[in-house]
């Protein structure tokens, strides 16, 4: 029983982890990227339509390749985000344009991409299959560590997850140690805490923007693809992501623009988002009201964190606002 | 040495360019707009193979092409104002309150819940007048927590409010089943069905009036209050620099606090337009993403509430002409959000061309 809700809370955790990673990075540079939940729509979606064309490319189910059946989407995948980060970069960077306005037209327009293809995928290549499920493709994205099935609850925890799991507490990591240990990482946050100073050094504050925020996304996006392809067995159901992405927003400040700490932050968040599932008796409304908790936590942690004002707990300081160079 | 340095040259720079006059950054937008149609043109042509023509034709004979649909899109125009316009204060006080959905979702819920308890146990202008009180109320102060956090311990009001948008769609939830009707629908159906209790009046034959009327009286109001009332001077002082504020002795606290308590106050009013007024029931997708749409079209207005009439005009337009297009020519519901987004992006990013010029390289050479 704790082993199994530990596990579920693990996989609800995941795409949450690959979210907030990918606005950790963006928030740093200064961007707060309000388009997240719409590129996590994209990152899904875009390795669907690459897993979909290619498994309808197949004669047999079993002619699957096992590299090009990973590879195919995962690239689609990150390709997807990128052009949506590259949008969103171009608009807020090069043009100046207002970013919580620019990050609510991403996440309008993702997700209407995303539920778009979800629903007329099928009709667009005349393809006489009755519903997306990308049974095969899921297959190879789940398959776990060896001995997973053997280990007991050991296993259980730790071995049964597909790859992009373990994948995305890597890459939490990586940035992490990239923020705080390395020269690019040092550059990136002063772009976000003062442009003008990071501008005097020599740093191309364009050009660091412009990367945090699409490797950022493209991060992101790979949280929609784990969705689809490991949790959703492949299956793509429209608005099945629901307000996820909204979530890995939220966790970025639970976790105080902190990669590694946000890797115990989401598994705690998706243990909260399915808790209610676990708590025996609940009548269902009562389940809704639990539901609430994810978002609950979140604001009791914002309070926290301002009530306490310690400097190493904010976020960048000239977060969501644009840079131009000739303003004083 | 001299090519050398005109290497260094950027092939542009940017300016900031002085307010431009009026007809000039509307004919930028107008433009914008015209590109974000031709590309949306071009998109709808290659998924559905249609001539751009026709795909244009549709939509503005979904958007017009009856009665009813002009009617249906007054409706949608004048619920995406009422938001757009509880927002606009807060906006101009630089408060981002993305909460809006929430707002008015809380209202809605306050309305609801009023006509299923007080429903026929009190007559029927006495409950429309406790569900006026109760929506604004409740709208008010779901908007009033961020705020009070934000004026006390500077609390980031962009997550605050959006968080408090889940917690309103739980609670909406956790109601819904509470009063479902029937018994393990889990949602609620139309309320007081037979004895219309609580619903608000009709003006003549037309279901959609009174909203219209409202919003209108709410637009004028807005505006007057924006533009001519001490408050409205003073949330424009604090949106401009809080350090001004301070130092002219207005008190920055109470300023930010009532600003939002009006933001919120008419979003519960959009609440009980959309409970009371229009749907008669309550659904977590109430709403409907008018919340989020609304700040792109106070953004777009740039705050001006007369503005905000056709801002909110295009994107109601946008919504109803894209839903006929994937109607008739069979697509997902969703086409319309792709067709919104991409003329946003387009919207959105003129701006620039409004409020900074490109110099280019000048050709000839410098005359020693």
């Amino acid at each position: 029983m704790v082993a199994t809700f530990i596990q579920r809370a693990v996989m609800q955790g995941i795409p949450l982890l690959f979210g907030s990673t990918g606005e950790i990075i963006t928030e740093k540079s200064g961007n707060l990227n309000l388009g997240i939940p719409g590129i996590m729509y994209v990152g899904g979606i875009s390795g669907v339509i690459g897993a979909f064309l290619y498994e309808n490319s197949l004669a047999a189910p079993e002619d699957a390749n096992a590299f090009l059946a990973i590879s195919i989407p995962l690239l689609c995948s990150i390709l997807g985000s990128l052009i949506m980060g590259l949008i969103y970069s171009f608009l807020t960077v090069t043009l100046r344009a207002n970013q919580n306005v620019t990050g609510l037209a991403i996440t309008t327009f993702g997700v209407g991409f995303g539920n778009f293809f979800g629903g007329s995928l099928i009709k667009l290549v005349d393809s006489d299959v009755p519903s997306i499920a990308l049974t095969t493709t899921s297959n190879f994205f789940r398959t776990t560590l060896p001995f997973a099935g053997s280990t007991g609850w050991f296993g259980k925890i730790f071995l049964s997850y597909g790859f992009l799991a373990y994948a995305a507490i890597i890459i939490a990591i990586a940035c992490s140690i990239f923020l705080n240990r390395t020269r690019g990482g040092l550059h990136l946050r002063a772009v976000g805490e003062n442009p003008a100073t990071a501008d005097a050094a020599g740093i191309n504050v364009e050009r660091t923007k412009y990367l945090a925020t699409c490797v950022g996304s493209a991060i992101a996006g790979l949280g929609g693809l784990y969705y689809v392809m490991d949790y959703a067995n492949g299956v793509w159901s429209n608005d099945g992501f629901g307000d996820r992405g909204w979530l890995a927003i939220a966790l970025v400040i639970f976790a105080i623009w902190r990669p590694s700490s946000s890797i115990l932050g989401s598994i705690l968040f998706g243990g909260l988002y399915i808790i209610y599932l676990f708590i025996p008796g609940l009548a269902l409304r009562t389940q809704e009201l639990f539901k609430m908790l994810p978002y609950v936590v979140t604001i009791i942690v914002l309070i926290f964190v301002s009530i306490r004002n310690k400097k190493e707990n904010q976020g960048p300081q000239s977060l969501g606002l644009s840079y131009f160079r000739e303003e004083r | 040495m001299n090519s050398k340095t005109k290497n260094h040259e950027p092939l542009f720079h940017i300016a900031k360019r002085d307010t431009l006059p009026m007809y000039k950054s509307w004919a930028i937008r107008g433009l914008a707009i015209l590109f974000a149609l031709i590309v949306a043109g071009i998109v709808t042509m290659l998924l559905t193979g249609e001539n751009p023509l026709k795909v244009y034709s549709t939509m503005v004979s979904g958007a017009f092409g009856s009665s009813r649909r002009i009617w249906s899109l007054l409706q949608s125009l004048a619920m995406l104002l009422c938001v757009s316009l509880a927002v606009t204060p807060a906006f101009k006080m630089r408060f981002w309150n993305i909460g809006a959905e929430g707002q008015v979702l809380i209202g809605g819920l306050a309305t609801a819940g009023c006509m299923i308890t007080l429903g026929d146990k009190i007559p029927n202008a006495l409950l429309i007048l406790v569900m006026i009180v109760a929506s604004i109320v409740a709208g008010a102060i779901w908007a009033l927590i961020p705020a009070f956090f934000k004026a006390k311990f500077n609390t980031n009001e962009t997550l605050f409010t959006l968080m408090m948008n889940y917690v309103a769609i739980q609670l909406v939830s956790y109601f819904e089943m509470l009063w479902e009707n029937p018994k393990g629908s889990s949602n609620i159906g139309i309320i007081n069905q037979s004895t219309h209790a609580g619903w608000l009046p009709t003006i003549g034959n037309f279901e959609y009036l009174l909203n219209v009327l409202v919003v209108l009286g709410l637009t004028i109001f807005m505006y007057i209050y924006l533009k001519y009332s001490k408050h409205g001077y003073e949330l424009t002082v604090v949106g401009e620099s809080e350090n001004t504020a301070r130092y002219i002795g207005l008190n920055v606290k109470k300023v930010i606090m009532r600003t939002m308590l009006l933001s919120g106050a008419v979003c519960g009013i959009a609440g009980l337009l959309l409970v009371g007024g229009t749907n008669h029931t309550i659904t977590t997708t109430t709403a409907g993403g008018r919340g989020f749409t609304a700040i792109m079209v106070s953004w777009l207005a740039k705050f001006n509430p007369i503005y905000m009439i056709l801002t909110a005009f295009l994107i109601a337009f946008l919504e109803a002409g894209s839903g006929a297009i994937s109607t008739v020519f069979g697509l997902n519901e969703s086409f319309a959000d792709i067709i919104t987004g991409i003329i946003l992006f387009f919207i959105i990013g003129c701006e620039f061309f409004i409020n900074y010029k490109l110099h280019f390289r000048s050709r000839h050479k410098e005359v020693k």
